[in-house]
């Protein structure tokens, strides 16, 4: 008696979230998959079955390339992040002994994250533009005589701009796995003569792994989904999927933009499942 | 206390190098935006870079100026509404949520998992499938409406995960102590739970917040007729070639800092007084 009022009252307090998510997350992905084989014209989406949108999609050159230029910013992305999420939460969880610090300095990391994405990436024309700050440094030390032009608005500019944006995203699951590692393994294999590389190499590392996964999952699926990046930062002149589907969207062709979703969200699910071979998620929280 | 960790070992050279490691990093994260906030008061002749042409407040000036910049107050108090909104939200429908995922129940996997898509789904995405959603069954996407249930499939998972982190390490003994004592369900919530959650609940709103107030991706499709302030400034970037850009980039960001001080304090006011409470 007493579990079944437990019970019905888990139903209750679930249910505003799953109708939430069951409106605006699972009805409108299903929508996505029927309009992929909808038909279009210039004015209209028209109820259809066809695999046209799919078998245009799948054949052209221009999406396999378009998938190669995402993988390199998401690949990119996931390296740089990780190098620089990993040594700073290593030195936060290792070498700031006092938690007053490391919560100073952990805050510090975050708060960027909580302001406006694409103010972020503006910050960095007047820094990398063709007589922003860098370009005149480099002059005025002599080192090139003229500016160098692929700062701004190339594929350096985007992967910069997503490292800037998402490096955090590494470091918390990861100084958040670390925070875990009981002090006195690491004590027991100083005690044991490793030295401090391999301290790290063969306890720290394996042992700050679900953070690793944690935090590749979000910064590859993040960089895989991005449009606006890639539009503001290249200048136009490169591609991604999620520019190609925001462009799909701005003419109209949701058929088409829809098919290229599905497949999207495939590519990403496939490298999620892959991720989390490696981590059990609900055993971090 | 560092007189004294110092005293009690030596750091190795390691340290040293690591630190200036992390002091680079925050110079990589802080330097950009110190630049535009110092453009942003860029003389009235200066450019978008450097050197700065004078000192003028011009841009900001400019920036409230309707048709000079768009509609930058009509859409920075949409956002504003919409924020608050899906924050309240938020924090009521992801405590309630984190409650109930203190028991099993059928289907308590697919409500995880459903959070955790949520969270991985492109934005993009989202964005697409409201917006076809809404143009199939022919209802006008709303900031409100269909914005608003984007916004929230953002941030019900970051909700739900911070409460699932707060309840792992919850001690019931707590509660079982209230009911010993007589008290109701709800009291039990109101008098024990929600004083002792109430700083992660702080976080949870400003997460929320926040996350809504500089959402672009899955605003794109689902705002309808009316700006948000993120797809305003989207607008000015493609358009826009003076400081008022920056002038707007300083504004919303010292807007962020505001609330994000201010959930800061509140909690910090909330330790004290828990603090001499007990």
């Amino acid at each position: 008696m007493a579990s079944d009022t437990s019970k019905r009252s888990s139903y209750f307090l679930i249910t505003p979230m799953a109708l939430i998510f069951a409106v605006f997350l699972v009805i409108p992905l299903l929508t996505i998959v029927v309009v992929s084989f909808w038909d279009y014209d210039e004015y209209r989406i028209l109820p259809d079955f066809i695999l046209e949108n799919y078998s245009y999609l799948l054949s052209s050159s221009v999406t396999w390339s378009i998938y190669l230029n995402t993988l390199k910013y998401a690949a990119l992305t996931w390296f740089f992040t990780l190098v620089i999420g990993f040594t700073v939460a290593y030195f936060l969880a290792f070498h700031v002994r006092s938690l007053t610090w490391q919560i100073v300095f952990f805050m510090l990391c975050t708060i960027p994250f909580w302001t406006s994405n694409i103010i972020r990436m503006i910050s960095w024309i007047p820094f990398l533009g063709r007589n922003g700050l860098l370009n005149s440094a480099l002059i005025n030390l002599g080192i090139v005589d003229q500016p160098l032009e692929f700062l701004l608005f190339s594929d350096f500019a985007v992967v910069l701009a997503d490292v800037h944006l998402y490096a955090l995203f590494m470091v918390v699951p990861i100084f958040n796995s670390m925070m875990r590692i009981d002090r006195s393994l690491v004590e027991a294999a100083r005690d044991a003569g490793a030295s401090g590389f391999e301290t790290l190499k063969s306890v720290i590392v394996p042992l700050s792994k679900p953070g690793i996964a944690i935090g590749s999952i979000f910064v590859i699926t993040v960089v895989m989904g991005d449009f606006i990046t890639v539009r503001l930062m290249s200048g136009g002149q490169s591609a991604s999927v999620g520019l190609q589907i925001s462009n799909e969207i701005g003419l109209l062709q949701y058929p088409a933009a829809a098919a290229s979703a599905v497949v999207l969200l495939i590519t990403v699910l496939l490298i999620v499942t892959a991720l989390l071979r490696l981590v059990d998620i609900r055993k971090e929280l | 206390m560092a007189l004294m960790t110092k005293t009690r070992e030596r750091r190795p050279r390691s340290f040293y190098f690591l630190a200036a490691f992390f002091a680079l990093f925050v110079l990589f994260l802080y330097g950009p935006m110190l630049t535009i906030f110092i453009l942003s008061f860029q003389g009235e002749n200066g450019g978008l870079t450097f050197p700065m042409n004078g000192f003028s407040f011009h841009w900001f000036g400019n920036l409230f100026e309707q048709q000079a910049v768009g509609d930058f107050g009509g859409s920075f108090g949409r956002s504003l509404k919409l924020g608050l909104i899906v924050m309240v939200v938020t924090v009521v429908v992801s405590f309630m949520a984190g409650l109930a995922f203190r028991k099993r129940f059928r289907g308590d996997s697919v409500v995880f998992y459903l959070a955790l898509a949520s969270l991985i789904v492109p934005s993009i995405l989202i964005s697409l499938g409201i917006g076809l959603l809404f143009n199939i069954v022919q209802w006008q996407p709303q900031w409100f409406t269909s914005a608003l249930g984007a916004h929230l499939t953002w941030t019900f998972p970051f909700g739900l995960l911070i409460m699932f982190a707060v309840f792992n390490r919850f001690d019931p003994s707590f509660e079982e102590a209230a009911r010993d004592l007589g008290a109701s369900n709800w009291q039990t919530i109101q008098h024990v739970v929600l004083p002792m959650v109430g700083p992660s609940l702080i976080g949870v709103a400003m997460f929320s917040f926040t996350l809504s107030y500089d959402e672009f991706a899955r605003t794109l499709m689902t705002a309808g007729a009316l700006n948000t302030l993120p797809l305003e400034i989207y607008g000015m970037t493609t358009n826009v070639t003076t400081p008022v850009l920056y002038a707007l980039g300083t504004v919303t960001t010292g807007f962020s800092f505001l609330v994000i001080a201010l959930a800061l304090g509140t909690v910090a006011v909330m330790r004290h007084r828990k603090g001499q409470k007990a």
